[in-house]
């Protein structure tokens, strides 16, 4: 799994999802078009993101001690009870950490994004995208107003994320035991920060 | 309650290869690091397969090859407490502890929690139900991981060296505390470590590991007093050892009950024995604090004595065999009373090492040491000995008295 710039991502993902393309055939047969609608939007963002939360999150899983899940299969934990009540919680920090990144990444996603979506206003039109065609069209208005949505969606997610977490790892910690106090949990006890 | 054990495991620089019974007594395994101590409670937990073998416990059998049997750890009820704790940083102490109740069939909220509380107490850590592990201190972090292998209450405990990650002031009350809870469990416990005076005050029984193969298994008392071989002896501190050869083949009985007499190669002296040759003994071994070493007695200068001339004055049951006794070139010991110099040597140190309350000394049988790395034997003694010794000139006397020097088979 490794970084590509993203024009050459798209460039890829063109070849694939053309109506020549290995995908893009089946596509086609089945009636579905990708290349210049809005899923190929999504596609583009996700392929672009994706190795950025895999290598995060493999890193958060590669980094927890195996005698915490050899502790947990001799206490009696199946595997999944294993993974649910251990392995994940101990790699949350990295899963979210690998999260914020792929979501930042995928938010300023350009390249791959015109390339398999275009620029078809009111479908396939990006918020990176129109920005882009804004500043070329001299429209610096909009390109400012686009700029702040962004900024604040940004900044919104980024503390739905921090929430969440702290939420969900509230939730892991006490378990049925929600009667505790939320501050009782150390800030750092896994070192998030 | 018993555990059988007889596995195998290739590895690429040793086999393991054990098999032991452990009875209702704590076992403990005793072995160097690498000798595949770990190895054998994790194949018993069930974290690791041997090749081949079989693992039985209370009559199930957890493991057997020839049967394809596997239980996983899950299902095996076994606990191990690991070096490290291996406490979820995650849960409470409380939910630590319960960890182990909630995947036990049959065990309601409220049994969970009572036995999550009876542990509590009887580890002494009430107040502490909230804490994360991260905030304990490594002695709580301990009785935290005792709790939680205890309360599934599990057929076998295995303890993997559970004294390692603590401060050693801290070792001896732990060490107490764990026999007390010991002593209320009933299943069997298998209890690893590499420290000889903490596996002796622990373990009734003892199984001695050496490069994966078992090499003494019994009573901690018999293992100690007769090692069956050199790896043992000197995995249970024995500091002194020295090639043999059987000079007389017959015993004699006499004030010393049986008695043989054996030339120590490597020291270079002939020694009497209180020991039957079992068979022809390779090494002849001594502790470091068996040996007693003295100032030599007042005003007598050595006197070089041809060896086989030492006159063996006043001791009937005890004679050397005239022109036997090779002592190299080595001067005996000026000649008061016999039945001292019985086995007494002049000495040199070669080096010392102070710890507060006992020196250990390394001692240059027969003459002055080239270096520090020139010595034969190591002698541990009291300080208060050792200050009083070197008001006296060199060379001392080294008694190796016949009784504590025991032969082995190699």
């Amino acid at each position: 799994m490794f970084y590509l710039p993203s024009t050459v991502v798209g460039f890829f993902l063109l070849v694939m999802f053309g109506r020549t393309g290995l995908l893009g055939r089946v596509l086609w047969r089945v009636g579905l078009t990708v290349v210049f609608s809005w899923p190929a939007t999504v596609i583009a963002a996700t392929v672009v993101a994706f190795p950025l939360m895999y290598l995060t999150a493999r890193g958060a899983l590669e980094l927890i001690d195996p005698s915490m899940l050899e502790a947990a299969r001799t206490l009696g934990a199946a595997e999944w009870e294993v993974f649910a009540f251990v392995t994940l919680p101990l790699a949350w920090p990295g899963i979210l950490a690998g999260a914020v990144l792929s979501f930042a990444r995928a938010l300023g996603e350009f390249g791959a994004t015109l390339m398999l979506a275009g620029n078809i206003p009111g479908r396939t039109e990006t918020i990176p995208v129109a920005i882009f065609f804004a500043i070329e069209a001299g429209d610096t208005r909009q390109a400012l107003a686009w700029s702040a949505l962004v900024f604040a969606i940004s900044i919104a997610v980024l503390l739905a994320l921090g929430a969440w977490t702290r939420y969900q790892r509230a939730y892991l910690v006490r378990g049925q035991a929600r009667h505790e106090a939320a501050n009782e949990i150390p800030a750092n006890d896994m070192g998030v920060e | 309650m018993a555990l059988e054990i007889e596995i195998e495991k290739k590895f690429p620089d040793f086999t393991l290869q054990v098999a032991f019974t452990a009875e209702n007594a704590l076992v403990g395994i005793l072995g160097a690091s690498g000798a595949g101590k770990t190895m054998t409670l994790r194949t018993v937990a069930g974290l690791d397969s041997p090749a081949r073998g079989r693992i039985v416990l209370d009559g199930r059998v957890l493991f057997d090859s020839a049967a394809g049997i596997d239980l996983p750890s899950r299902a095996r009820r076994v606990s191990l407490l690991f070096q490290h704790y291996a406490l979820f940083p995650h849960l409470t102490v409380e939910r630590n502890i319960a960890f182990g109740l909630r995947h036990l069939p049959g065990v309601t909220p409220q049994e969970r929690s009572r036995r999550t509380a009876e542990q509590i107490a009887a580890m002494h850590l009430s107040g502490l139900e909230r804490r994360f592990p991260g905030r304990l201190s490594g002695g709580q972090q301990q009785r935290v991981a005792l709790a939680r292998a205890l309360a599934p209450q599990p057929a076998a405990l295995l303890l993997d060296e559970p004294f390692s990650a603590l401060d050693t002031h801290l070792r001896s009350q732990l060490e107490r505390q764990l026999r007390g809870t010991l002593a209320t469990y009933a299943g069997v416990t298998l209890l690893v470590s590499h420290n000889l005076e903490e596996i002796y005050r622990l373990c009734p029984q003892l199984v001695v590991l050496d490069k994966g193969q078992v090499i003494a298994h019994g009573s901690r008392e018999e293992i100690f007093r007769h090692p069956p071989n050199r790896a043992t002896a000197r995995l249970t501190g024995c500091k002194n050892f020295s090639r043999a050869r059987a000079l007389d083949q017959g015993h004699r009985h006499g004030a010393l009950g049986a008695s043989t007499l054996i030339e120590a190669l490597d020291w270079g002296c002939a020694l009497r024995v209180a020991q039957d040759i079992p068979r022809p003994p390779a090494h002849v071994a001594i502790r470091a604090h068996h040996i007693r070493v003295e100032a030599p007695p007042v005003k007598t200068p050595p006197v070089a004595l041809p060896p086989i001339e030492r006159p063996p004055v006043g001791v009937s049951s005890i004679e050397f065999p005239p022109g036997e006794v090779p002592l190299g070139e080595a001067p005996p010991v000026g000649a008061s009373s016999a039945a001292i110099d019985e086995n007494t040597f002049p000495c040199w140190v070669a080096d010392s090492s102070e710890a507060p309350f006992r020196v250990t000394l390394f001692l240059r049988l027969h003459a002055p040491p080239a270096n520090a790395a020139d010595y034969h034997l190591q002698v541990e003694i009291a300080r208060e000995h050792w200050t009083a010794l070197k008001a006296h000139p060199l060379p001392w006397q080294v008694q190796l008295d016949p009784g504590r020097l025991f032969l082995l088979p190699d």
